[in-house]
């Protein structure tokens, strides 16, 4: 069972929100301080890309977190019921140096990022990173180092 | 303050900007994320569609900013260089700094420690 688990309405306003959550219950899992800008960031862009997945496919279902504290790691795993295109799958594996500053350039419109790119920043962010996709959605998990590790 | 009052007492967004020399700065402060992102690009286009083709971001305020934030400046990037301008940023927070490096943009951006030093170098472009 989660430590926490948090679902939100796919609006943008929430991810701010979501991410705060995210940090503070990091923050109480032991992960070191320096290390608390990276979850707030790759949550945030695990939860942005879910929220604009869920606006085009499914608006009316919420985006889920789940937040444990499994001793040695803090693991955040970001789900989605949105199906998955091709372009999301490839900003995960891609990385975000190199290829993504490409993508990025050329993609970039008054429409926003190219689709796939927060999962390229996510990869860049934190060490272990995993995305999968079922018929039911997509799941990103990234988990980091927490203080039972540590000590 | 409680826990709640403190997740909601911030200031999201805030902009400004000013001419200084020919060039325009835009400062920002506050978060820019997946929300607060297209008031950024909503200024950006209104200062090209005003013929300001010269742009400095400054971003020493801004204490959040993710790929959605990227895009915008992307954005801005390629309508300032449409008409031969160019976009540079004020910035020596780390924790900004190291999303640049990540996707690479700091090799697409000028990246300054002072709006001083910013103008000073868009001067010596010209």
């Amino acid at each position: 069972m989660a430590t926490v688990e948090v679902t939100f309405t796919p609006l943008p306003a929430h991810v701010r929100t979501a991410r705060l959550v995210a940090t503070a219950v990091a923050r109480r899992s032991g992960v070191d301080e320096a290390l608390l800008d990276e979850v707030r960031l790759a949550v945030g862009e695990a939860c942005s890309r879910a929220v604009e997945a869920h606006r085009r496919h499914c608006p009316a279902e919420p985006v889920k977190i789940e937040m444990t504290d499994q001793g040695e790691r803090f693991v955040v795993v970001v789900s989605d019921q949105a199906p998955a295109s091709n372009a999301t799958l490839h900003g995960a594996t891609a990385g975000a140096n190199g290829h993504g500053v490409t993508t990025l350039i050329q993609g970039a419109d008054d429409a926003g990022i190219p689709v796939g790119f927060g999962l390229a920043v996510i990869s860049g962010l934190a060490e272990d990173v995993h995305v999968s996709s079922t018929s039911s959605g997509v799941s990103v998990r990234m988990s980091w180092p927490s203080a039972t590790a540590a000590g | 303050m409680t826990p709640c009052m403190a997740l909601e007492d911030f200031v999201d967004l805030k902009l400004g900007h000013y001419n200084k020399d020919g060039i325009e700065v835009v400062d920002v402060e506050g978060e820019i994320d997946v929300y607060t992102a297209p008031r950024l690009r909503e200024l950006l286009i209104d200062l090209v569609n005003k013929n300001n083709y010269q742009l400095v971001v400054n971003m020493e305020k801004v204490e959040f900013l993710d790929s959605t934030g990227l895009g915008v400046l992307v954005g801005g990037l390629k309508r300032v260089r449409a008409h031969d301008g160019s976009l540079d940023l004020v910035c020596t927070q780390e924790r900004i700094l190291k999303i640049f490096r990540i996707t690479g943009l700091t090799k697409v951006f000028g990246i300054h420690e002072t709006v001083d030093e910013a103008i000073a170098a868009k001067k010596l472009e010209k």
